[in-house]
């Protein structure tokens, strides 16, 4: 393997190791919350940052393995920031509907 | 040596998410309610993600990014068919 500039490998370094901090947080969150409405929040906010900060790590990778910028990686971080939210609506909406404590109304 | 130190990074981050994919895993086991097992897979799925994209940066290859896209188009669809079944008993509505 070539050696990688070293603008390239310290944030990527450093992208890694926070990425894998902050996704290790947001399912531990998920384990460790108590309701279903706390619990919605960590998976959410941590995993989103913690995918963004490994695709811009593999894409300052692959731009000084290739030695020409490549902005592949930007698409999975357009779709994720634009899906997640919905998942995320989608399946609180689920979760008032059916949850016994506060009845809505089934229109 | 920087490299020999983005590999060991790689390798943290590796430990990291399937250690998170595992908390998923054990809440949608555990999970009470439906709704907390379909958030469960949703964070599988980003947790998965994550993990292709690693071995990518590892193994110095750009060929794991179509992979990664594909997971992503699927798991958002998965998810919310999910939690649209959940919402209304039924996926598309009449």
């Amino acid at each position: 393997m070539n050696t990688l500039p070293l603008w390239a490998s310290i944030p990527a370094t450093l992208f890694l190791i926070i990425s894998g901090v902050l996704t290790l947080t947001g399912s531990l969150g998920l384990l460790r919350l108590d309701r279903f409405y706390s619990r919605m929040h960590a998976p959410t906010l941590c995993n989103t940052l913690g995918i963004t900060l490994v695709l811009l790590a593999s894409a300052l990778v692959s731009s000084a393995l290739l030695e020409r910028p490549i902005f592949h990686e930007l698409l999975i971080i357009f779709f994720l920031f634009v899906t997640s939210p919905v998942t995320a609506i989608l399946l609180m909406q689920a979760g008032v509907r059916r949850d016994p404590r506060q009845p809505v109304s089934n229109d | 040596m920087m490299d020999t130190l983005l590999i060991w990074a790689g390798t943290f981050a590796l430990f990291c998410y399937a250690l998170a994919f595992c908390f998923a895993a054990a809440r949608l086991i555990l999970g009470p309610t439906p709704q907390d097992r379909v958030l469960a897979s949703d964070t599988m799925y980003v947790n998965a993600i994550a993990i292709v994209l690693v071995l990518g940066v590892n193994f110095a290859t750009s060929v794991y990014f179509d992979i990664a896209l594909l997971m992503a188009l699927f798991g958002f669809f998965s998810s919310s068919v999910m939690a649209k079944f959940l919402y209304k008993g039924e996926v598309i509505q009449p």
